[in-house]
C-alpha cells in the first residue's frame, strides 16, 4: 500500500504528462431536501493514470466510482480540488477522453453503424469514410452484419460492444471506462476483456477501468485502486499488477501470483464491502 | 400501439373478415328492415340502399371531389402549421425553463378552451374561405404536438445527452441529433391524434360556415331535410379518415421503426 498521499502512475515515458491527474478532489451533492445534509461522494482524492497505463479501480457499490468518472470526463466539476489531464487543468468537458457509460447510452433512434458513426460525423469527417471505419469496428468488436439492427433489436452483451466501438472509433487518449463488461455472462465477458486489452496493446492508450469485480482489476490493470466505503469515500489502497503481459484473463487467473494478488486486494476490499453492507443494513 | 396483453384469439384472416363483414351487413339489415317495416321512420333515419345509391351517385359524378379537395387542403395545412409551431414553441419552451415556468399557467388556460367556439371569432378575422378553417385545426393540432415535443425535450436522457457530448456533439449537434429525435418521437406518437384534429378542425368549420367541403356539404343537405344526403356526407367523410388514417400508420411505421414497441421487444431497452 502506498504511504504517499498521491496514487502515483508507473512511468512508462517520463517526459510525457500522465493522462489524469486528481489533485486532492472532493466531490459533494447538493441536499435533495433542505432539511438534509448535502452528501459527500468523495473526499480528498488524488490519483494519477500514467500516459499509456491501465488503471482499474475498485470499491464497494455506491462508494462513488461513477462520480470519479463524471469528474474525470469533465461531466461533472469538482466541489474541490483540481483535475487536469494531459497536463492541462479541466475546464468542462475532458476532450481528450471517451467515456463508455454504466448505463445504456446508445441513441435508440439510430442503427448501430449510425451510432458508431455518431463521433466521426460530429466531427465532420466524410461520411463514405465513416461509414468503412464504422463497418471496421463493428468486424472488430463482433458484430459483422449488424450494422442495420436498433439497439432495442440487439442483447445487453451486443449494446455494449456498440458503445464499445462508438467510443474507441474517435481513438480517445483516455478511455474510462465504467463497468463496461458486468452484465455479460462469464464466457462473452472474458472474450470481450481480451478483445479489449488486445485493442489497448496495439493502441496504448491510457485507461481508466472502473469495475467491481475484483479479478477483472487484477487480470487487465497495471494498477490497480481500491476506493474505501462511501460517504466520502477514499482512496485507501493501491496495488500494482506485475503480472506479465500479453496475457489471456482467463489462464492469468490461475497462476499464482494472481492469487497472491487477489488475496492480498482481497483482504483490504473485504472490510469495505463489509462496511458498506452494515451502512446499507442499518440504512 | 397497444400491447397485447390479452392472448390473441385464435381466428384465421378469412373468419375474421366474415365475422366484421357479418357484423356490418347485420347493422345494415336491421337499418333497412326497420325502415321497412315502419320503426324507422325513412325522413328522419334514410335507408341504407338510398345512402349507398347517393354516394355512388356523388362519387361518379365528380361535384364531391372539389369539397374533398377543399377538405383535404384545410387539413393538410392545419396540420402542417399546426406542427411546426408545436414544434418550434416547444423547442424553445422545452429548452428555456424561465420562460416555460411564466408562461405554464396561460398555456394551460389556452389549452382548458373548448376551440369550438373559436369559430366564430376565426370566421370574422379570417372571412368565409379556407383560412378560418385551417386557423381551427391549427389551434387544435399545435397543443397536441406543442405538449409532445415540450414533454419530449424534457425526457431526453441525461446519459444519452452526456454521451453525445462525450463524442463530441456541439451545442447545435446535439440539438439535431438528441432533442429532435426525441422530441420527434413523441410527435409521431400523437400523429394520428393530430391528424384527426385538423381533420375535426376543417370539417366543424366548413359546418359553421363556408362554401365548400364536406362539412359544408353535410351542413347543406341537412339545411334542406335531406337526411339521405347528411348520411351520404357522413360515410364519405369516414371513407376518407379511414383513408388518412391507413396513411398516417405508413408514414409512422417508417419513421418509428427505432421503437421497442414495433419491434416487440417487452423488455425495453
Ligand atoms: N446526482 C446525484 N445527486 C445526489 N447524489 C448522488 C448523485 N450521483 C451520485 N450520488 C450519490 O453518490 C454516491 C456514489 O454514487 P456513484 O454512482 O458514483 O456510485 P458507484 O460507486 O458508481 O456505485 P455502483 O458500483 O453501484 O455503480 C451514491 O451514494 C449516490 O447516491
Ligand atoms: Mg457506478
Amino acid at each position: 500500500m502506498s504511504g504517499t498521499p498521491l496514487a502515483q502512475p508507473r512511468v512508462f515515458a517520463r517526459n510525457t504528462p500522465d493522462a489524469l491527474t486528481f489533485d486532492r478532489v472532493t466531490s459533494r451533492f447538493a441536499a435533495r431536501r433542505r432539511r438534509d445534509e448535502s452528501y459527500v461522494a468523495l473526499s480528498d482524492i488524488s490519483l494519477a493514470v500514467g500516459d499509456g497505463e491501465f488503471v482499474s479501480v475498485v470499491g464497494p457499490t455506491g462508494c462513488g466510482k461513477s462520480t470519479l468518472l463524471n469528474l474525470a470526463a469533465g461531466l461533472l466539476r469538482p466541489t474541490d480540488g483540481s483535475i487536469s489531464s494531459f497536463g492541462v487543468p479541466l475546464d468542462g468537458l475532458n476532450r481528450k477522453a471517451g467515456y463508455l457509460f454504466q448505463a445504456d447510452a446508445l441513441f435508440p433512434w439510430s442503427t448501430a453503424l449510425d451510432n458508431v458513426t455518431a463521433g466521426l460525423r460530429y466531427r465532420g469527417t466524410h461520411p463514405v469514410e465513416a461509414r468503412d471505419m464504422a463497418e471496421d469496428w463493428l468486424v472488430r468488436t463482433g458484430l459483422k452484419g449488424f450494422g442495420g439492427y436498433y439497439p432495442h433489436q440487439m442483447s445487453g452483451g451486443m449494446r455494449k460492444r456498440v458503445a464499445l466501438a462508438q467510443t474507441l472509433i474517435l481513438d480517445p487518449e483516455l478511455v474510462l471506462m465504467d463497468e463496461p463488461f458486468s452484465a455479460l455472462d462469464v464466457q462473452t465477458r472474458q472474450m470481450m476483456e481480451n478483445e479489449l486489452l488486445e485493442l489497448w496493446a496495439t493502441q496504448r492508450r491510457s485507461v481508466l477501468f472502473i469495475t467491481h469485480d475484483l479479478e477483472e482489476a487484477i487480470s487487465l490493470s497495471d494498477r490497480v485502486l481500491l476506493l474505501s466505503a462511501g460517504p466520502a469515500s477514499r482512496v485507501i489502497g493501491e496495488y500494482v499488477i506485475d503480472l506479465p503481459r500479453p496475457r489471456d484473463v482467463s489462464e492469468i487467473r490461475l497462476t499464482p501470483a494472481f492469487l497472491d494478488l487477489h488475496r492480498r486486494i482481497w483482504n483490504d476490499l473485504k472490510a469495505e464491502v463489509l462496511k458498506s453492507y452494515e451502512q446499507a443494513r442499518l440504512g | 400501439m397497444s400491447r397485447r396483453v390479452l392472448a390473441e384469439p385464435r381466428i384465421g384472416r378469412t373468419a375474421l373478415f366474415a365475422l366484421r363483414a357479418g357484423v356490418l351487413i347485420g347493422l345494415l339489415a336491421i337499418w333497412h328492415l326497420g325502415g321497412r317495416f315502419g320503426f324507422l321512420d325513412p325522413f328522419f333515419f334514410a335507408t341504407p340502399i338510398d345512402v349507398i345509391a347517393r354516394t355512388w351517385h356523388d362519387l361518379g359524378t365528380g361535384d364531391i371531389y372539389r369539397h374533398l379537395w377543399v377538405t383535404t387542403i384545410e387539413t393538410l395545412l392545419a396540420f402542417a402549421i399546426g406542427t411546426a409551431g408545436g414544434i418550434a414553441v416547444g423547442f424553445w419552451l422545452g429548452l428555456a425553463p424561465l420562460a416555460s415556468l411564466v408562461l405554464d399557467p396561460y398555456i394551460k388556460a389556452a389549452n382548458a378552451l373548448p376551440r369550438v367556439v373559436l369559430a366564430p371569432i376565426f370566421a370574422l378575422w379570417l372571412g368565409l374561405g379556407i383560412w378560418s378553417k385551417v386557423a381551427l385545426g391549427v389551434s387544435l393540432v399545435f397543443f397536441i404536438v406543442f405538449f409532445n415535443v415540450y414533454q419530449g425535450i424534457k425526457e431526453v436522457s441525461p446519459v444519452v445527452l452526456a454521451n453525445a457530448r462525450m463524442l463530441g456533439a456541439s451545442r447545435r449537434q446535439q440539438l439535431t441529433s438528441v432533442y429532435l429525435p426525441s422530441a420527434l418521437s413523441w410527435v409521431f406518437s400523437s400523429l394520428h391524434t393530430a391528424v384527426g384534429f385538423a381533420l375535426v378542425g376543417a370539417v366543424v368549420g366548413e359546418y359553421l360556415g363556408s362554401a365548400a367541403g364536406l362539412g359544408y356539404r353535410i351542413h347543406q343537405a341537412e339545411g334542406v331535410f335531406d337526411t339521405v344526403g347528411v348520411f351520404s356526407g357522413m360515410l364519405i367523410l369516414t371513407i376518407f379518415v379511414i383513408a388518412v388514417d391507413a396513411i398516417v400508420s405508413l408514414i409512422e411505421a417508417r419513421f418509428l421503426v427505432w421503437r421497442p414497441d414495433a419491434g416487440g421487444r417487452p423488455d425495453a431497452a
